[in-house]
């Protein structure tokens, strides 16, 4: 193929997206709106998944040990095989002494020693654990458990199933609404490339009857339809990007009491996604929809 | 010698002794349809010359012309063009084998979003003729058919008759060694019809051969050519200087 030949298509593909205007802009319209919609659950989703995983980090499993275990055992040896449990994110050890200065000066001030002569809370020295994963709590707080030193075992049964349980449900519902979406914007989306081309296919028999060969015909459709995806999945890109901090900021006004528990991802780190993601839908179905099209009328 | 040379040479001793348009015992039917379009013709047109196929509604002439195209395979027999038998052209290869070709339809088959200059150059952007060649041949066509003015103007604004310069300036640009018209003045004025078939006369004059497609009693009888006369799918008449047979 000659360059100018290149050329040429690559002018007609673009060409073709002005010259047929009103299908140009039902097409970019279409792939904008389900992928608008797409990244806005897609959006709401992470962020309700890294609000829940916030709130499973800050759960954690404090262990207390017997009177008479030996508390640089407890710290050195016990804390290195606690550490290595696959269930452990991190772990904090709480001396005793510590704990009655922290407590002390809080509950009475700087003069908290006075009428104590020995610490009130010796013994109460403890590990806090933080989960990598709260459905490992229950394997975590078996083996705990089963330690000779170990006392008693602080812990909340319910707050852990309950995060598990809506960790699982709004992974599923999220995956299920996500993959909808996405089947139902390429139905509408690889229609509407359809349609377009569709209504040019005396267009490309004549063509054909010219002598065209089929690359020749097909290469400026097939640009058109890459051209439609990717600015029919640029602009809810650029829509979402503007609207994120604005509706974060709402929410965050709006219930303020709830704001710390609130934590919303910045954007980049849902772009890092949804970028590809809305480009591979948009693009591969303006492509692979122009292609197949096409590709129908060929046969002149 | 390549192979390409030695192909190419083939084909011109077929045709030779064949002709450039060949038919052998073609018959062509459609699924749907119970009585073959065309049964059983053998037909041969040799170069230069300028036939006429006749015929009324249903009679198996539109079927001739998509079989000339290689728009159709034959169900039977071969049809030969240009010494290519179309049964055997594959796919990728069809495309070279229409642009030795030349075609106009009733209906023009225009781009219609593009204009005159575009439509006629068209033809030369898929053979890649250089643009600065392309540059001097279109003019040069589109003065042969007296629409060097109207180079810009889009098609869509354009007569019947000035379209039908359009598709005829486009079938000729490559230098086709046989012109298929198919209907050509079937949706013209009797003024801009024979302005259309003097010019297709004068591309016959020049040694293209040219095959027409009409049921014009008035046209086909003023030029005095050879006449091919189809009823029900099967050549009635094959006649030099013929005239127009009614089917009554």
């Amino acid at each position: 193929m000659k360059i100018s030949t290149f050329f040429y298509t690559l002018w007609q593909g673009v060409r073709n997206l002005f010259r047929n205007g009103w299908y140009s802009l039902a097409s970019i319209s279409t792939i904008a709106a389900c992928l608008f919609l797409f990244g806005v659950l897609f959006s709401i989703a992470f962020n309700v998944r890294n609000i829940l995983m916030t709130a499973e980090e800050a759960v954690s499993v404090t262990v207390f040990f017997n009177e008479d275990a030996n508390k640089e055992q407890v710290k050195n040896v016990i804390g290195a095989e606690i550490k290595s449990r696959v269930e452990v994110a991190n772990a904090v050890f709480h001396d005793d002494d510590e704990i009655w200065e922290e407590f002390g000066k809080s509950y009475y001030g700087d003069d908290y020693a006075e009428g104590f002569e020995e610490n009130p809370l010796a013994g109460d020295y403890n590990w806090e654990i933080f989960l990598s994963d709260v459905s490992m709590q229950d394997a975590l707080v078996t083996w705990l458990q089963s330690l000779p030193e170990v006392r008693k075992v602080n812990y909340s049964e319910i707050t852990a199933h309950t995060l598990t349980g809506m960790n699982s449900l709004v992974a599923y519902v999220s995956i299920a609404i996500i993959v909808i979406l996405l089947a139902v914007s390429i139905f509408l989306i690889s229609n509407t490339v359809r349609v377009g081309i569709s209504v040019r296919a005396e267009e490309i028999s004549i063509m054909k009857y010219v002598g065209a060969t089929d690359f020749f015909v097909r290469a400026p459709f097939v640009l058109e339809g890459i051209l439609i995806g990717l600015l029919g999945s640029a602009l809810p890109l650029f829509l979402i990007h503007e609207l994120y901090d604005y509706v974060i900021k709402y929410v965050t006004g709006r219930f303020a009491i709830l704001s710390s528990m609130l934590n919303f991802l910045p954007i980049e780190d849902i772009f890092k996604y949804l970028t590809p993601l809305c480009l591979i839908v948009g693009v591969g179905i303006g492509f692979i929809g122009s292609l197949a099209t096409v590709r129908k009328h060929l046969r002149v | 010698m390549t192979l390409k040379e030695k192909n190419r040479i083939k084909r011109e001793n077929f045709i030779e002794d064949h002709g450039i348009i060949y038919l052998d015992k073609v018959s062509m039917s459609y699924p749907e349809e119970g009585a073959p379009a065309v049964d059983n013709v053998s037909l041969r047109i040799d170069k230069g010359e300028f036939v006429f196929i006749t015929g009324d509604s249903g009679s198996g002439k539109s079927t001739m012309i998509k079989l000339l195209l290689r728009e159709l395979v034959p169900t039977e027999g071969s049809v030969y063009v240009n010494g290519y038998n179309t049964k055997k052209l594959r796919h990728g290869q069809i495309p070279k084998f229409r642009r030795s070709l030349g075609v106009v339809f009733q209906d023009f088959r225009l781009l219609r979003d593009r204009n005159v200059y575009e439509n006629v150059a068209f033809a030369q952007r898929i053979i890649e003729v250089p643009s600065a060649q392309m540059r001097r041949n279109v003019p040069s066509i589109l003065s042969m058919v007296g629409l060097a003015g109207k180079y810009k103007s889009n098609v869509r604004k354009l007569s019947g008759g000035e379209q039908q310069r359009v598709a005829l300036a486009r079938a000729l640009i490559n230098k086709p060694s046989i012109l298929l018209a198919d209907e050509p003045t079937g949706n013209l004025d009797p003024s801009n019809s024979w302005e259309i078939m003097n010019m297709i006369d004068e591309i016959n004059a020049m040694g293209t051969t040219v095959v027409v497609v009409t049921h014009s009693p008035e046209i086909v009888n003023a030029m005095k050519k050879r006449v091919v006369t189809m009823r029900k799918g099967i050549i009635v008449n094959d006649e030099e200087e013929g005239l127009y047979i009614n089917e009554d």
